[in-house]
């Protein structure tokens, strides 16, 4: 008995290995592609042209070896958390005093989004910082993303995966740590807040992911003063909800699921499709040789060549339909209230730029809130610079333990 | 110039012809699948389930005949004629009784032609299959614009409304002036197009699915049982089983790359269409229980001509054109119907309209009958109630 549990906490070092195989299938499937006619409208999804090219790169010029050298140059364990093997990078910095940072990626998203940000905020003084700014970082794979296992039965919602950081956390031994999240690891961050676990100091949000329901209760009780830019947000904000592909997933990832597993340039357009802004910047990294940022040709295949080797897109996909179920649950039973010391920062190219005073709504304890000048949905990715210095100056008052 | 005209609206002759290497692409695709895990949950409530989707596999890599849809569709008198740039693809055939009324049918999304193969027979031969010969109908059946064999629009623009407008065209050419439309799905809303538009020689249509409750309820009666039970049944249908709609309302391209790469990802897209449907067919490969004419057969019929035309994303894009057309007309009130209006409720159809919804829409509703049995494809999936349906309904405009 006291073995099985010994194994069940065990910590493994893990690395990445792909075969020769894996890598020729991906580029046979790629050169194989059989192509739809061109869109009829640039609002008909994903075009042509820069499908096209991102397949070419991809088949003939990437390289597939990339993600196995950027990955085992890092840290990796796996470790069995309720059930579910949980893959993580740990990079703890040189800095003694460094404060513990857990960074929930999202969907469609993986641990690639939050490589370059690990050197500015492990190594601070290497990057413009003090050693007083030091992180000492753990960057989990999602349950069913990346090299984490896929869930086998229902109930893995942002609250379970928050329940499991937690533990993680206690199993590296951190007493006092942060946390942080845009997109789906906002509201994994959020539940995280919710929760309140033992150690847990504050965290930092770039996606207002408490929207759904505390924005949307205070909007139809008139609540909030809707200023014009209000209610411009509130229309981005409100889009969001009538896009397909959050749709799709939160109701039927399994359909979706055979297109995104079976056809490289099918799983490509269906990730690429997220937000106008992050599309528009990838499209000009494939087109015109133009990244903005972080988001090279070379970053955005080392994330899709990670789905696709891994084969998680459905099981990635699932996560929506956890959200959904645990949303519409959530409207029957509010969560408790965050009241652990928050951070916020707008990117301005996000899919909407929630005004100070919704986060507050959201958040009452919010200690940081700043507009950034630059990057937009994968902020850590395109900006890991300006991101890190978010992080730092969120949590520069939570690390001093002047609030609380 | 002359010749140009003639050149255009010409009506020529048409055959499926499958070559045997996109036989064999076909299959190599299906054998090379890389399949999800399975789904979490012992239902279709994260979507179509990876036991039924393999079985379908299954069948169509080994035992399907792909030579049966050139067999089926060449046994039929099949045309193509350009209409307004599109070149459209149909199936016509006359019944021998010379007064047979003509009829033309329009199918939907994710079906084609194949959805209405066996209401031919009946409709076109009705002494042969329990009707009378005042029962007859000379049919016609197009390919929707970008649908199979029908080119693909190269413009934005072809909405049910411009495709009502060809249709009447064709009927024109093909010489007839007094005539009657039908149609489910999709197909409800370019005869509904057509309806409003009352080309001279339309004098009645049909429906089996009551497209604009989709839509807008706005106004709809919610009083009795039977339309609480629909409004339900509606709100069911947009909050578990609405993301192919929306996607492809929205997004045609981008879910059009897979639809065309990956035959396994067409299967399940086509699939995931509706509740009822979807266990039906499940059924017919899981346990080889079909119901009625939805046999593995037929399904894959229509599966595979979506495959080997590669159609995926230019079907989607009707979706598209939908919401275009809604968003354009938003606020505008449609003409009126006022042609005669036969309208059939299946009892597995999305919603079941109640007939005091289906007067609503159409005040000039004539005949209005719920169906003893069937679903969203009932021409395909019980063939004789639906011929029964169209007599009736028809019977007062003859």
């Amino acid at each position: 008995m006291s073995s099985t549990v010994e194994t069940a906490v065990e910590i493994r070092p893990f690395n990445v290995e792909i075969s020769q195989d894996q890598i020729d299938d991906l580029r046979g499937r790629i050169t194989a592609t059989r192509w739809t006619s061109k869109e009829l409208d640039a609002s008909q999804g994903i075009q042509l042209a820069m499908l096209k090219a991102l397949a070419d790169y991809w088949a003939s010029d990437y390289d597939f070896n990339r993600i196995e050298e950027r990955l085992n140059e890092l840290p990796q364990f796996i470790t069995e958390i309720d059930g579910v093997d949980i893959h993580f990078i740990h990079v703890r910095s040189q800095h003694e005093d460094a404060l513990p940072l857990i960074i929930t990626h999202g969907w469609p998203g993986s641990v690639i989004e939050m490589l370059e940000v690990i050197g500015p905020l492990t190594d601070p003084t290497a990057h413009g910082g003090d050693a007083a700014d030091a992180f000492d970082v753990v960057i989990p794979s999602l349950p069913g993303y990346g090299f984490s296992a896929e869930p086998t039965e229902v109930g893995w919602d942002p609250a379970h995966t928050a329940e499991a950081w937690a533990e993680l956390m206690d199993r590296l031994g951190y007493t006092r740590y942060v946390a942080q999240g845009g997109d789906q690891g906002a509201g994994v961050t959020d539940q995280m807040a919710r929760q309140a676990p033992d150690g847990l100091l504050g965290v930092h949000f770039n996606f207002l992911d408490a929207a759904p329901r505390e924005l949307l209760m205070a909007a139809l009780n008139f609540r909030l003063a809707f200023s014009e830019e209000d209610r411009a947000q509130f229309g981005k904000f409100t889009g969001v909800f009538m896009r397909g592909y959050l749709t799709l997933m939160g109701e039927h990832p399994q359909t979706i699921g055979y297109s995104i597993v079976d056809s490289p340039i099918g799983m490509a357009a269906w990730m690429l499709d997220h937000d106008a802004d992050s599309y528009q910047k990838i499209s000009r990294a494939f087109l015109e040789g133009t990244p903005s940022g972080g988001l090279t040709r070379d970053h955005i295949l080392d994330n899709m060549t990670l789905y696709w080797l891994t084969g998680t897109s459905t099981s990635a996909a699932r996560l929506y339909w956890e959200n959904s179920r645990a949303v519409t649950a959530a409207i029957k039973h509010a969560p408790p209230h965050v009241k652990l010391p928050v951070g916020f920062t707008v990117f301005p190219g996000e899919i909407f730029q929630a005004p100070r005073h919704w986060v507050k709504k959201a958040y009452h304890n919010l200690v940081y809130f700043n507009e950034a000048e630059k990057g937009g949905h994968f902020a850590a990715w395109e900006e890991p610079e300006i991101f890190s210095q978010e992080l730092r100056a969120a949590f520069a008052s939570v690390r001093n333990g002047t609030t609380s | 110039v002359s010749t140009t005209v003639e050149t255009t609206t010409a009506i020529r002759p048409f055959r499926v012809e499958t070559p045997q290497e996109q036989i064999d692409e076909l299959r190599r695709r299906i054998e090379l699948v890389r399949w999800p895990s399975k789904e979490l949950v012992d239902d279709r409530s994260q979507g179509v389930q990876l036991a039924a989707l393999e079985a379908l596999a299954d069948y169509w890599r080994s035992e399907y005949d792909i030579g049966r849809i050139a067999e089926r569709l060449n046994a039929l008198p099949q045309f193509t004629t350009e209409i307004d740039g599109v070149d459209v693809h149909f199936i016509h055939v006359r019944s021998q009784h010379e007064d047979a009324l003509p009829l033309i049918m329009t199918h939907g999304w994710p079906g084609s032609v194949i959805e209405l193969l066996e209401v031919i027979g009946p409709l076109t031969d009705p002494t042969a299959h329990g009707g009378g010969t005042e029962d007859a109908f000379h049919l016609v059946l197009p390919s929707l614009p970008g649908y199979a064999f029908s080119s693909e629009p190269t413009e934005v623009g072809w909405d049910s409304g411009r495709i009502a407008k060809a249709w009447a065209v064709l009927m024109r050419r093909l010489g007839y002036d007094r005539y009657v439309a039908q149609g489910g799905d999709q197909g409800a809303g370019v005869t509904d197009a057509m309806a409003r538009h009352a080309p001279e020689g339309l004098v009645a249509i049909h429906l089996n699915f009551l497209r604009n409750a989709i839509g807008s309820v706005a106004g709809l009666p919610a009083g009795s049982e039977q339309e609480r039970a629909a409004l339900t049944a509606l709100d069911t249908f947009r909050t578990s089983g609405f993301g192919y709609f929306l996607e492809q309302s929205t997004r045609p391209q981008t879910i059009g790359y897979a639809l065309l790469d990956s035959p396994i990802a067409l299967a399940g897209w086509m699939l995931d269409h509706d509740t009822d449907s979807y266990y039906k067919i499940s059924r017919a490969f899981v346990e080889r229980r079909p119901a009625g004419g939805l046999t593995r057969d037929h399904v894959l019929d229509n599966i595979t001509l979506y495959w080997l035309t590669g159609t995926g994303a230019s079907a989607a894009r009707l979706y598209w054109e939908g919401g275009r057309a809604a968003a354009l007309a938003a606020g505008k009130a449609p003409p009126p119907v006022t042609i005669p209006v036969g309208f059939t409720t299946f009892p597995d159809e999305i919603f079941r309209a109640p007939r005091s919804w289906a007067e609503k829409i159409y005040p000039s509703l004539v005949y209005f009958n719920e169906a003893a049995r069937g679903g969203h494809f009932a021409a395909w999936e019980e063939p004789q109630i639906f011929s029964e349906e169209l007599r009736a309904t028809f019977r007062s405009v003859r």
